[in-house]
C-alpha cells in the first residue's frame, strides 16, 4: 500500500515494543488503519490492550524502554514515521496532530494562567505575537464554550469539566486537521460527559477537525464515531462505520463486548467475557481471542488477516 | 378531621411495617470552614436534611454526579462522619449515642466495597493478610478459624482456587480479581448491610457487569441490604429496587427503579436520563439537552430549590423563594420539585 494524497491519516503495520524485565511487551503489534478528513475514529479496548500506546506511537511520544518502533505512518501523504525528531517535532506535532492526554484536567501547568497556556503553542508553532495568540485563544475559548474571562484564571480556579474544555483549545489552538483524545471525558460527570461531547460534536461540524477517540466507554463513543476500530491484545481486529458495527459488530470480541454494556433504554440482559486478555509478552500464536472465543474451530491456531467485506474490516476466520 | 384521620392510618401503617433495618431522618452532615485555621468561615452543607428508611435486604442506588453529597452520606451511614444534626437509627442504635466499643461493633455489622479496588488493599499486604486483619481486630482468636471463614469468603466471590490467590499481593490480581477481594473483605464479618461506593466504576467493561452479578447473587442469597452510590444509571436496574437521587445535598427523588426509569418527574432526574446514552450509531447525528451551568456551591446553596437556576421549569417567585418538600404525586414516588405540588 502506498500512501493516498486524499487520506488525512494512513498507517501501516505500527508496531511498538516496550522492554521489561520479563522480555518485549508487545503493545502494538502491527496496526494497520487509515482515516479521511473531517472524520472521527473511535479505538475502543478495554485497558492494557494498548490503546494507549497507540496514541503514543502516532504521536511518536516513547519512553525510554522502547524495544521496536516499527511501521509507516503517513500524515496527508507525507511519511512522517521517516522524519527525524526535529522535523517531528516541528512539523507534525500540534500542527499536523494534537493530543488531548490522558486525564488532560490535571495535565494543565498549575502556576501559570489557562489563557497563556492555551496561547503558548501558538507563539511556538505558529509564531505569533503575544496579543495575535491571545486573540485566537478568545476563538478557541469561545468554540470549546469556555467564558472568555477565565483565560486570567488559574487552573485551580476552574471545574473538572471547564479544565478538559481548556485542554481542548489547547489543542486546537494550532488548528491541526488531527487531535487524538485519550480518554478525554472518563475522569468526568454524566451532564459533563454530554457537553464535552456536544462540544466535539460541534468542533467537527464548525471546524472539519478529524478525531481519532480513545476510550473504553462504549456507549459515550457513539455520539462522535463515524468509524470505529476495535483493538485487543495489542491488534485491530476489526474496524468499520459506525452505522454497521453498532447495531451488528462481527468480531466474536466485538459482539461480546457490545453484549456487556448495560443499556437504559432496553432490557437486554448484560454479559461478560469470562477469562483475562493474554499477556502481551508472549501473546498466543494464532487469534489471540481463541483462548475466550465461544466460536472457535481449528483453524484459530493460526493468526487470521484481516477479511474485508462491504467496507467492513475483520481478523476472524469465521469471515474467511 | 381528615387530616388527622390520615396521620392515625398512617401511623397503623407504620407500626404494621417492619422495623427499618436503617433509618435516618432529617440528617445534616455539614463541615465548618476556618479562615487561617481558627476563624470561623461558614460551613459546606454537604448533606442537608437527607430521610431514609431501609428495610432488611432492601437494596437502592444514591444517583448523583460528584459533590452531591452522595459521600458525605455514605460515611455517616458508615460511622466514620459525625452528623452535625439529624438521626441515624441502624438495627435499633442510634448512632450518635455509640461510644468507642459500640461505634466498633457498629462497624462490624456495615460492609464497605470501595470505589478503587487497587487504592483499598495495601500493596504490601498478601491477600492472606488483608483478610486476616478485620478478622483479629474483630476479636476472632484462633487462626484456623478465621483461615476458613476466609476461605469461605473467597469462595463466595468465586476465587478459585483459594489457595493460589493467599499468598499474592494486590498487584499480581487483574482489577476484577481485587475488587472480589474488597467484596470479599467487606463480607467477612457477616454484615447486615453493604455499602459500595461505585464498585465498578474502575473496571472494564467486560467485568463490569460480572461483578454486578456476583454482588446480586451474594445479596440475594445472603438478604443483605445494599446502599449502592453510583452516577451510572444504566447499571442501576440491573441492581437495585429503588433509586434516590441526589443533588446538592438532597434527596431530590425517591421512586421504585423502574418507575423512576419509565417516569422521572424532576427536571434534574430528566437531565440525567437524556444525558445517559446506549450505544448507537444515532446518537452522533444529534446534539444532547444539557442544562446549562454547573451544581451549585455548597457553602452558599441557592435560595429556594437549589437546582433552580439550571431548571428550564422553574417558577420564578416560587422556586427561587421557598424550598420544596418532598410531593408524592404517585403512590411511593416522591420528588422535592414545585411542579408538583397539589392543587
Amino acid at each position: 500500500m502506498n500512501a493516498t494524497p486524499n487520506k488525512l491519516l494512513q498507517i501501516e503495520k505500527l508496531e511498538l515494543h516496550f522492554k521489561t524485565r520479563a522480555g518485549a511487551v508487545q503493545a502494538v503489534d502491527g496496526v494497520d488503519f487509515e482515516l479521511d478528513s473531517n472524520r472521527a475514529v473511535v479505538i475502543l479496548g478495554e485497558s492494557g490492550c494498548g490503546k494507549s500506546s497507540l496514541a503514543k506511537a502516532m504521536l511518536r511520544l516513547l519512553p525510554r524502554n522502547v524495544d521496536k518502533y516499527e511501521g509507516k505512518v503517513f500524515l496527508q501523504g507525507a511519511e512522517v514515521m521517516a522524519f527525524d525528531e526535529e522535523e517531528f517535532r516541528k512539523n507534525v506535532r500540534w500542527l499536523g496532530i494534537s493530543l488531548v492526554p490522558q486525564a488532560a484536567m490535571n495535565a494543565l501547568n498549575p502556576v501559570i494562567r489557562v489563557g497563556e497556556q492555551v496561547a503558548e503553542p501558538a507563539v511556538i508553532h505558529l509564531g505569533l505575537s503575544k496579543a495575535e495568540s491571545m486573540s485566537l485563544v478568545h476563538k478557541m475559548f469561545q468554540h470549546v464554550g469556555v467564558p472568555l474571562d477565565f483565560v486570567d484564571r488559574y487552573p485551580f480556579e476552574l471545574s473538572g469539566g471547564m479544565r478538559q474544555r481548556v485542554a481542548l483549545a489547547m489543542a486546537l489552538v494550532t488548528s491541526p486537521n488531527l487531535i487524538v483524545l485519550d480518554e478525554p471525558t472518563s475522569a468526568l460527570d454524566l451532564l459533563t460527559q454530554a457537553n464535552i461531547m456536544n462540544v466535539l460534536k460541534r468542533i467537527k461540524h464548525e471546524l472539519g477537525t478529524s478525531f481519532i477517540l480513545i476510550t473504553h466507554d462504549i456507549a459515550t463513543s457513539s455520539e462522535l464515531a463515524d468509524e470505529v476500530a476495535i483493538m485487543y491484545a495489542g491488534q485491530i481486529v476489526e474496524t468499520g462505520h459506525a452505522r454497521d458495527f453498532f447495531p451488528a459488530p462481527l468480531h466474536p470480541y466485538s459482539q461480546m463486548l457490545m453484549a456487556s454494556v448495560p443499556r437504559l433504554r432496553s432490557d437486554s440482559d448484560p454479559m461478560f467475557i469470562t477469562g483475562q486478555p493474554p499477556s502481551l509478552i508472549n501473546p498466543p500464536k494464532g487469534c489471540r481471542f481463541a483462548a475466550r472465543c465461544p466460536f472457535r474451530f481449528e483453524k484459530c491456531d493460526e493468526e487470521p488477516p484481516m477479511f474485508g467485506k462491504n467496507g467492513r474490516k475483520v481478523k476472524c476466520w469465521l469471515h474467511a | 378531621m381528615i387530616t388527622d384521620l390520615r396521620e392515625v392510618m398512617m401511623s397503623v401503617e407504620k407500626i404494621n411495617e417492619a422495623q427499618p433495618l436503617l433509618s435516618i431522618h432529617d440528617l445534616h452532615v455539614w463541615y465548618e470552614l476556618r479562615r487561617f485555621g481558627f476563624g470561623h468561615a461558614g460551613y459546606v452543607k454537604a448533606v442537608d436534611g437527607v430521610s431514609f428508611d431501609l428495610a432488611e435486604g432492601e437494596t437502592v442506588a444514591v444517583v448523583g454526579e460528584s459533590g452531591c453529597g452522595k459521600s458525605s452520606l455514605m460515611k455517616t451511614i458508615l460511622g466514620l462522619n459525625v452528623p452535625t444534626s439529624g438521626e441515624v437509627i441502624f438495627d435499633n442504635e442510634n448512632l450518635s449515642e455509640l461510644k468507642r466499643d459500640g461505634l466498633q461493633k457498629y462497624r462490624f455489622k456495615i460492609g464497605y466495597v470501595q470505589q478503587d479496588p487497587y487504592g483499598a488493599l495495601p500493596p504490601f499486604m498478601t491477600v492472606q493478610k488483608i483478610l486476616e486483619e478485620p478478622l483479629i481486630i474483630s476479636g476472632m482468636k484462633n487462626k484456623e478459624e478465621r483461615l476458613a471463614r476466609i476461605h469461605k469468603a473467597m469462595a463466595e466471590v468465586k476465587l478459585h482456587p483459594v489457595e493460589d490467590f493467599l499468598q499474592k499481593f494486590p498487584h499480581m490480581l487483574s482489577g476484577g480479581q481485587q475488587q472480589r477481594i474488597v467484596i470479599a473483605r467487606a463480607m467477612l464479618r457477616e454484615p447486615k448491610l453493604i455499602v459500595a461506593d461505585e464498585p465498578v466504576s474502575m473496571l472494564d467493561a467486560s467485568v463490569r457487569v460480572e461483578i454486578l452479578k456476583l454482588m446480586r447473587a451474594l445479596q440475594e442469597s445472603h438478604g443483605l441490604s445494599v446502599i449502592y452510590i453510583t452516577h451510572d444509571l444504566s447499571t442501576v436496574k440491573y441492581f437495585s429496587a429503588r433509586i434516590f437521587v441526589m443533588y446538592a445535598g438532597n434527596l431530590i427523588e425517591k421512586a421504585d427503579t423502574r418507575r423512576l426509569l419509565e417516569n422521572p418527574l424532576h427536571p434534574y432526574t430528566h437531565a440525567l436520563l437524556a444525558a445517559t446514552s446506549d450505544p448507537d450509531a444515532r446518537n452522533a447525528d444529534s446534539f444532547k439537552e444539557v442544562p446549562p451551568g454547573e451544581p451549585p456551591s455548597l457553602v452558599n446553596p441557592p435560595k429556594g430549590c437549589r437546582f433552580h437556576p439550571r431548571c428550564a421549569k422553574a417558577i420564578a417567585g416560587l422556586c427561587d423563594e421557598k424550598e420544596p418538600m418532598d410531593f408524592e404525586p404517585e403512590p411511593n414516588h416522591f420528588v422535592a420539585c414545585w411542579l408538583y405540588q397539589p392543587q
